[in-house]
């Protein structure tokens, strides 16, 4: 460190934005040195994107000072951020597919009115780019035959491509195995060595450990503290995070697994470019365990749990339940829920829940034809709604109002919705997809107590989950997935975190 | 009359029945480009064409008629812009209430006017755009068997803004694909947020487009009133504006593909009114009504993926919301 | 239809907003009417009396709110499945086809029609409905099948119906002999009862209207509507392929069939149209009877947000203006009731496409100035 400290590469002082009734972000204050990778940790909702695109110029804070270099500056849009050296690698990619490499990143830089010479500029800039970084593209291939590797290359190239000085990530190892993780962390040293600033926002304690210099914890759109990385640890910030110690191990005594339920062979699946999201998977689910899958998000976790659950057919493969094989037509939603087998998606709002209806509509999505809600072709709003009285009651629905539209409930309480709606009618197989993602605290430890009480009644539970911590937590067993492959199992018990990346970055590899 | 004159006298009457399509379809390209649906094409037109007829006939000036088409569709189309784009409606709807809002307007005020159930009074003279002949046109026709007929019929005497119809089609062509601003308008269109993170304006851009699709109409619809008719009369587009809509899809929004598609359609047109009443051998009277159809017919069909597919801009039809 | 960006209280939302939509676009027909120099007030004081003003104006007005509650129907019920169905014109078309058709073929049997002339008329709506039902299912199958928009190839259709139209009227099942493309006259049996032959036995003497029993059907086709989106199975299957078709797949309903399905019953709506004008008033088919009519069920069906009691309302309120506009356009030649049009038009864009400034107004008269 030298003597007479420069001005932080970035200050925010006092950030305050609201959508609405909701505060994303409260008297915020961050200080980034320039020169060094700085961390923002927080749980889904924190507010760290909120804050990030407010610095991006995506929105203007409520209030606030923003500094560049100890230069207040006013940012009111992309333009501003770009004019002050930042780049963002944005989470969902912003991104032409129809355009080329080189269209792409010259986008907002074209440097004249027509196109001729900025394109061979930019060729020529890529290839620099390229051999300088080890970024190796191809400038005339269309963004849209790419890779989701290579799609963040060019994001990053695009920053760069505007000589960005400060260079904000949002989660940008959600789509990346820890190899490619790794690759970019080596990416990111560079930069840091080269004098730019790097500001990388993730949920895992692991990469804020693995590559930051300084790191910031939000909750609930406030800051909570800011460490050195040397000399704080996980469970130090993970504290931080969820505001309380956590305990991350849940309560789960040992319980003999019953007679097999549910069984896949062989299921292999295309999506609509043909390329294959599901290869031979098999896998045997028991009467009284869970089952987690581990694997980095878009491995085939999704679809896997959607051709069980009857909305994708398999190319190949065979599902039997009860030992039966299940012929096509009865791998249908209603049908597999006719047999006991019920599904908690992955994402609520897209597929879950109807947001638009009233609570007690999405209390009965899904069973809208069970004799129970009316008679032949008619439907009874009043067995419907006494329904979803019982139902919300039963699971602490807040507000427990089955006739309020249900965009009106919160992120926890729609996923009770759900959780009532698939538990109460006593399943024998439950699929569950990212059971507490966007969850509060109170709400997660309601749902894990659910599942495990439902593998204690002798329900067999197949459990999808990004958060590695969760899945070893509930599960009986562990299924690791890597490109669409069942890579490796492990028991709950003799599972470690280090062992479980291995198999989920396909590293290591062993018969299934 | 021989062969060769036959087909000269279609393929002329085919390039008077494009110029319209051409005009409305580079409109809806530029609009769909950008990602803004636009099914109000046809009441663009209508209005321009009111507007064209009515100016031409109080100023005695055809270009004057042009201007003030051009005015009245523009204005039309930034309506449809407000809508759309600031305030992020169904752009659909939007459309629909553009072309209704044109149909009744044209005839509520020319029949207010004129008093003549909407039609406007016959232009001639300045007021009416001529038949421009190119130069050498009579003597290729005398001294260049063929060609000569080719260029003097097909080619050489049309109306200034027929010229200039294909000179946009030129433009377009040029501008999306070689220019700053046409890179921009490819992106707006298939990733608006992407467009907005480079740092430029999503509704700048996509009320430029807007803007231009109001351009074009109004070209396409003077064109009616002023060139090829002497006049407004009501429901004069009769269809038109959609026929540019399948244009469009029919050539997978792409330009010269979509010139294409006119000047099929426009030949389509050209055969339907050459055998109104002819009795083929083997056929019997054509039926005119199924030639009419084809165009949309056409469209159907390949948007059924049955031949070819029709990828629209991405975007198209989705307002910009910036993500949470 | 677009999500909403301002938080409304329903009464608000369902009434208040369309109320200040319609009373918006009236202003700007209002607008129009001093731009073209007569005088506003007047011109409203004479088509509310021309529509309201004497049992004649009002039979008419009922009778142009029939097709209007038909057509709005149509468009409602496809906009609870995501769909936006603009081929309106060509299914009702489609549906006199259907219904003339269904004619010719009964008038070739004159025993049946002397025997059961009771089930003659019945024969025949059933014809046209089927007729709107299966032209609207194409592009149903289309969209679920073949992934081909809904809006675009029911546009396309339009102009495909109007072709073979004209080519059948002309050629086929045309009356021989004439110059107009219209069908020789249906037979007695299965034409629809005007209102005032209907109630005279009751007593009540109404002056002759086009009203007729088609009417009746158009109520009943508001209750069925009702029941079906919101009493119905079928209509929350509707209603959640509308909304969500993931949720849909997900819950086990097929968003495929809901589109087809829903397309059909449309169709059927409108078909509704050809049952008034073909069986109930001009007794015989004739070119270009749905003289926009489709149309102006998507202002219907968009003032009346979806729902029947809505429909019904802006129904007639279009009724008014389509009997008070003819009346008017007779007293002052130079308001022609294409002013109907145009106020068609304004109230599509402000009811639909400006919907959110216009629910942003209310809501700031409100005080509840929302996040947008």
């Amino acid at each position: 460190m030298s003597t007479a400290p420069s001005p932080p590469a970035i200050a925010l002082a006092g950030i305050s934005k609201r959508f609405g009734a909701v505060a994303a972000n409260r008297d915020v204050t961050l200080a980034v040195a320039a020169g060094s990778i700085h961390g923002i940790v927080g749980e889904n909702g924190a507010g760290k994107s909120t804050l990030m695109s407010i610095l991006y110029g995506f929105y203007e804070a409520d209030a606030g000072e923003i500094r560049i270099k100890g230069q207040p500056r006013r940012i009111r849009s992309p333009a501003d951020a770009i004019a002050n050296g930042i780049g963002m690698v944005h989470q969902h990619f912003m991104l032409v597919e129809t355009l080329s490499v080189a269209e792409t990143v010259m986008l907002g830089a074209e440097g004249g009115a027509l196109l001729k010479g900025g394109l061979a500029k930019a060729r020529a800039e890529l290839t620099r780019l390229s051999r300088e970084y080890g970024l190796a593209i191809d400038p005339d291939a269309l963004v849209g035959d790419l890779s989701v590797g290579l799609q963040q290359r060019v994001e990053i190239l695009k920053a760069l491509y505007r000589g960005a000085e400060i260079l904000i990530l949002d989660e940008p190892t959600a789509v990346l195995t820890p190899a490619e993780a790794d690759q970019l962390f080596a990416l990111l040293r560079a930069l840091k060595a080269q004098g730019r600033t790097v500001i990388l926002i993730t949920h895992k304690l692991r990469e804020i450990m693995a590559v930051t210099d300084t790191v910031s914890v939000m909750r609930r759109g406030e800051m909570v503290g800011h460490f050195v990385t040397a000399t704080t640890s996980p469970p130090a910030l993970a504290e931080a995070m969820v505001g309380r110690h956590v305990l991350l191990r849940v309560e789960k005594p040992p319980r003999e697994r019953g007679a097999p339920v549910l069984e896949a062979v062989g299921l292999s699946c295309r999506d609509a470019r043909g390329s294959e999201t599901l290869r031979e998977v098999s896998l045997t689910l028991h009467a009284g365990e869970i089952v987690g899958i581990a694997g980095v998000a878009g491995n085939g976790q999704s679809e896997l749990l959607e051709v069980l659950a009857g909305l994708l057919q398999p190319t190949r493969g065979v599902i039997r339940l009860d030992g039966k094989i299940l012929a096509t037509a009865d791998r249908h939603p209603a049908r597999l829920r006719a047999r006991g087998l019920m599904h908690i998606p992955e994402d609520r709002q897209r597929s879950g829940l109807v947001t638009a209806f009233s609570a007690a509509e999405n209390a009965i999505l899904g069973y809208q034809r069970d004799p129970a809600f009316g008679t032949g072709p008619l439907m009874s709003p009043q067995r419907i709604a006494a329904h979803a009285r019982a139902a919300f009651a039963a699971y602490d629905v807040r507000p427990p109002d089955p006739a309020l539209s249900t965009a009106a409930f919160s992120g926890g309480n729609q996923q009770k919705i759900v959780l009532a709606r698939e538990i109460e009618r006593h399943p024998r197989v439950l699929l569950v997809g990212q059971p507490t993602r966007g969850v509060d605290i109170g709400a997660i430890e309601f749902i894990h107590r659910r599942l495990l009480a439902l593998r204690d009644a002798g329900v067999a539970i197949l459990l999808v989950s990004v958060e590695l911590e969760e899945v070893m937590a509930l599960s009986d067993r562990i299924l690791a997935m890597c490109g669409g492959r069942i890579t490796g199992e492990r028991r709950a018990d003799a599972a470690d975190e280090r062992d479980l990346g291995l198999l989920m970055a396909g590293v290591a590899e062993e018969a299934a | 009359m021989n062969l060769l004159q036959t087909i000269a006298v279609v393929l002329d009457s085919t390039v008077r029945l494009s110029i319209p399509l051409i005009c409305a379809a580079m409109a809806g390209l530029w609009s769909e480009k950008a990602g803004v649906v636009d099914i109000g094409l046809e009441g663009k037109m209508l209005i321009a064409a009111f507007a064209a007829a009515v100016a031409a006939h109080v100023s005695g000036s055809a270009w004057a008629g042009l201007g003030a088409g051009i005015l009245a569709s523009v204005a039309l189309a930034l309506l449809h812009g407000f809508a759309a784009i600031t305030w992020r409606g169904n752009q659909i709807v939007s459309g629909v209430a553009v072309n209704m809002l044109a149909a009744g307007l044209a005839v509520v005020l020319g029949n207010a006017w004129y008093g003549q159930g909407g039609r406007t009074p016959p232009l001639d003279g300045a007021a009416r755009f001529g038949e421009l002949a190119l130069p050498f046109a009579q003597g290729a026709r005398t001294h260049v068997p063929g060609l000569g007929l080719i260029y003097d019929e097909v080619i050489s005497g049309h109306a200034a803004p027929a010229y200039l119809a294909f000179a946009c089609v030129l433009a377009t062509a040029f501008l999306l694909k070689r220019t700053r601003f046409g890179l921009r308008i490819r992106a707006v269109g298939e990733n608006p947020a992407a467009v907005d993170a480079a740092g430029i304006s999503v509704a700048g851009l996509r009320y430029a487009a807007v803007a231009i699709c109001g351009l074009l109409c109004g070209l396409g619809g003077t064109y009616l009133a002023v060139a090829q008719s002497a006049g407004f009369l009501p429901q004069m587009t009769a269809g038109r504006g959609f026929i540019a809509l399948a244009a469009v899809i029919f050539a997978n929004w792409r330009p010269w593909r979509a010139l294409g598609a006119c000047l099929l359609f426009g030949l389509l047109d050209a055969v339907a009114i050459r055998l109104q009443g002819v009795s083929l051998p083997g056929i019997g009277l054509v039926p005119v009504e199924a030639i009419q159809a084809l165009p949309y017919l056409m469209t159907i069909v390949l948007l059924a993926g049955f031949i070819g597919k029709a990828t629209p801009p991405k975007a198209s039809g989705t307002p910009y919301v910036k993500e949470r | 239809m677009s999500a909403a960006p301002v938080a409304l209280p329903r009464w608000a939302d369902n009434a208040l907003v369309p109320l200040v939509s319609a009373a918006a676009a009236l202003l700007v027909a209002g607008l129009v009417v001093v731009g073209i120099g007569e005088n506003p007030l007047e011109a409203t004081a004479l088509l509310l009396r021309g529509a309201l003003g004497s049992a004649e104006g009002i039979g008419f007005t009922l009778y142009y709110a029939t097709n209007f509650i038909f057509t709005g129907l149509a468009v409602a019920v496809a906009f609870h499945a995501g769909l936006f169905n603009i081929g309106g014109e060509g299914q009702a078309t489609i549906a006199g086809i259907g219904a003339a058709l269904a004619c010719a073929a009964l008038s070739a049997m004159p025993g049946f029609l002397s025997a059961a002339g009771f089930l003659a008329a019945p024969v025949a709506i059933l014809a046209a409905a089927a007729g709107g039902a299966a032209y609207a299912f194409i592009p149903g199958w289309l969209q679920a099948k073949r992934g081909s928009h809904v809006v675009i190839t029911t546009i396309m259709l339009n102009f495909v119906a109007a072709a073979l139209a004209v080519y059948l009227l002309r050629e086929i099942i045309g009356r021989t002999g004439s110059m107009q493309p219209e069908t020789p006259d249906f037979p007695a049996q299965v034409l629809l009862t005007p209102m005032h032959r209907l109630l005279a036995p009751l007593g009540v003497r109404l002056p002759a209207t086009p009203l007729n029993t088609a009417f009746l059907l158009a109520l009943l086709a508001l209750v069925a509507v009702w029941l079906l989106i919101w009493r119905t199975r079928l209509g929350y299957a509707i209603r959640t392929v509308g909304a969500n078709p993931r949720a849909a797949a997900y819950a086990g309903i097929s968003p495929a069939a809901v589109t087809m399905i829903a397309m059909a019953i449309s169709g059927a709506l409108a078909g509704g149209l050809a049952v008034n004008e073909a069986l109930g008033v001009q007794h015989r088919l004739v070119l270009d009877f749905t003289a926009g009519y489709g149309f102006v069920g998507i202002a219907v069906a968009l003032m009346g947000r979806g729902h029947p009691v809505g429909v019904g309302l802006a129904a007639l309120l279009f009724g008014v203006l389509y009997q008070g506009g003819a009346e008017l356009s007779f007293d002052k030649p130079t308001i022609t009731r294409d002013m109907v049009v145009v106020i068609g038009g304004v109230l599509i864009l402000f009811a639909g496409a400006l919907d959110g400034l216009f629910r942003k107004l209310v809501a700031g008269v409100l005080g509840r100035g929302g996040m947008g």
